[in-house]
């Protein structure tokens, strides 16, 4: 029998306390208007920035090009090294352990000593997928792979074979539905990753939503908490759903 | 299609042969997919890597250690410094408040659903990080914060009590944020496989709780423990992000030094932030091995 006494409520408490009191700061800093006044001025002069908007669509296209990038090629990448050259997993596996090992400020030093052009590469902002979804890389490696462990891909496959399917309809109709679950939990993740993403984006010179919400925050802190409201909305939703479809799991993603 | 069903296969079960049907042509994407998936990991993980290696230790004459060398130089003997014992300070905190958390968490005595917003939130929390975890804390406890603000007006008036959020005591707060979440995540599956019979045959062997605790559940944890806390402290050595934002690289850690050579704030050459790209990711490589190695004795207690 465990006991559950004081210590265990005085310990949740404080927890409680340190983890709820800055979020509800936050909220109260972003309505304050000084001198006891509460409002919405720093969301009106929020909307009222022109480069609001463009920054946080610019992050919201590099999430979804990193979703794409797991979806379009660590997915099938890991199930075509799985079926045809499972000799190659430890070269997988040492890929997808590298990017913990370089920290992003590491790899960033890395690539604008190596990557100096050409320019349709380095100049767009879309570079960052790059970089980004390498970031993704050790979390949706994991997923992915728990997923095509739990299905027995090759039995699978034979199967369909045997069944006279050709590839692409196995990947289509039997791996992908399996595996459902795993992209998706990576997917999302990686997506609330990106949005907070400030390393590469502040050093290669893109304007992306965390370099903004850094930007605002030098000279009007107010908004800047408006911003990390919303910031923190992001991530909430994120893994509400993460944790919806991994019946549970919780994720960790990379962006410190 | 009859011949997909007569397709060899070897005894460990991996497909000899494709079907006739797809041919040489239906291995070219496959390989076409791994390879891309390689080449890219070579060319923007791997080589900017060794790049940086390379750069650390060349200069216009060709090899060099000078700037290998230069690390034991004051200002980034500081910095490595700073970030050690930040990290190590903000990971301390993290495991001992992360793991009695948890610990607490999965008490049976505990409402389920209380224990389910403790796991969903510490999700949540340890993804929240970098620049909206920095304003988030400059909303509460910066000069102008709303908990500065709210004891000032009761009396207390932290900044003029030696209190910065701005200083190594203030980034320790901000980053056992992140930490203890983390902590609560990583260590829930090894609590949870401490097996209740141990307690009770302890128990009824007249065993108090904390003689359970001295001699059986805290050496089996131990792996666990470390290998958990060499994580955190990995973490809060590679981050970069929530420093810069909180002080504007005031505060020398290697991670804001680095960035401060890229963007030619200092006047150093580039090849000494290669040398301290290289350095941290040698710190994280052991990082990385020491805690692999802890695990795996964690994991003969795992059924």
């Amino acid at each position: 029998m465990r006991r559950f006494g004081l210590a265990g409520w005085t310990v949740l408490g404080l927890a409680g306390l340190y983890f709820i009191v800055p979020l509800l700061m936050t909220v109260s800093f972003s309505l304050w208007q000084g001198h006891g006044n509460y409002g919405f001025d720093a969301y009106r002069s929020l909307l009222a920035r022109p480069n609001l908007l463009p920054s946080l669509i610019v992050s919201i296209e590099l999430g979804l090009a990193t979703c794409a990038a797991i979806v379009l090629l660590l997915a099938p990448a890991m199930i075509f090294m799985h079926l045809y050259a499972p000799k190659l997993r430890p070269v997988f596996e040492f890929i997808a352990a590298l990017p913990f090992v370089v920290p992003a400020i590491a790899l960033v030093a890395g690539l604008s000593v190596l990557f100096t052009g050409p320019d349709w590469l380095i100049g767009t902002p879309f570079y960052l997928t790059i970089p980004y979804f390498f970031l993704a890389l050790p979390y949706a490696y994991r997923a992915i792979d728990v997923g095509i462990r739990a299905i027995d891909l090759t039995t699978l496959t034979e199967a369909g074979q045997s069944l006279g399917a050709s590839l692409g309809q196995i990947i289509r109709m039997v791996v992908l539905p399996s595996l459902r679950p795993a992209l998706i939990g990576s997917m999302l993740l990686s997506f609330a990753v990106v949005m907070g993403e400030f390393t590469f984006a502040n050093v290669l010179l893109f304007h992306t939503f965390a370099v903004l919400i850094n930007e605002v925050g030098q000279n009007a802190p107010t908004e800047a908490a408006a911003l990390s409201t919303l910031s923190f909305l992001i991530t909430w939703g994120a893994m509400l759903g993460v944790l919806m479809v991994g019946r549970g799991n919780a994720q960790l993603g990379g962006a410190r | 299609m009859s011949q997909a069903a007569t397709t060899p296969l070897r005894r460990d079960g991996v497909v000899h042969k494709r079907p006739a049907s797809q041919g040489v042509a239906g291995l070219i994407l496959p390989y076409s997919v791994i390879g891309l998936f390689i080449a890219l990991a070579a060319l923007f993980m791997a080589a900017p890597t060794v790049m940086l290696a390379v750069q650390s230790v060349t200069d216009d004459h060709g090899f060099t250690l000078k700037y290998l060398e230069a690390l034991g130089g004051d200002n980034i003997v500081v910095a490595f410094r700073n970030s050690i014992v930040l990290s190590i300070a903000s990971a301390a905190i993290g495991v001992v408040a992360g793991g009695l958390i948890a610990y607490f968490v999965i008490s049976p005595a505990m409402p389920i659903t209380l224990r389910s917003a403790v796991t969903s939130f510490s999700a949540v929390a340890a993804n929240f990080a970098g620049v909206p975890l920095a304003f988030a804390f400059v909303s509460t406890l910066g000069t102008l914060g709303m908990l500065t603000q709210g004891l000032r007006s009761l009396g207390v008036d932290i900044y003029g009590l030696g209190f910065s959020l701005f200083s190594m005591t203030g980034l320790t707060i901000v980053y056992a944020y992140f930490q203890i979440p983390l902590m609560v995540i990583i260590i829930t599956p090894a609590l949870l496989a401490l097996r209740t019979e141990w307690r009770e045959s302890s128990e009824n062997l007249g065993a108090t709780s904390g003689q359970y605790w001295r001699m059986i559940g805290l050496p089996v944890l131990l792996p666990s423990l470390i290998s958990a806390f060499i994580l955190l402290f990995g973490s809060a050595f590679s981050a970069y992000a929530t420093a810069y934002a909180l002080t504007s690289g005031n505060i020398a850690l290697l991670t804001t030094e680095i960035a401060n050579v890229l963007s030619g704030d200092v006047s150093s050459s580039p090849q000494t932030g290669a040398a301290l790209a290289v350095g941290m990711i040698v710190v994280m490589v052991g990082v990385l091995v020491i805690s692999a190695a802890f695990s795996r004795r964690a994991s003969r207690w795992h059924k």
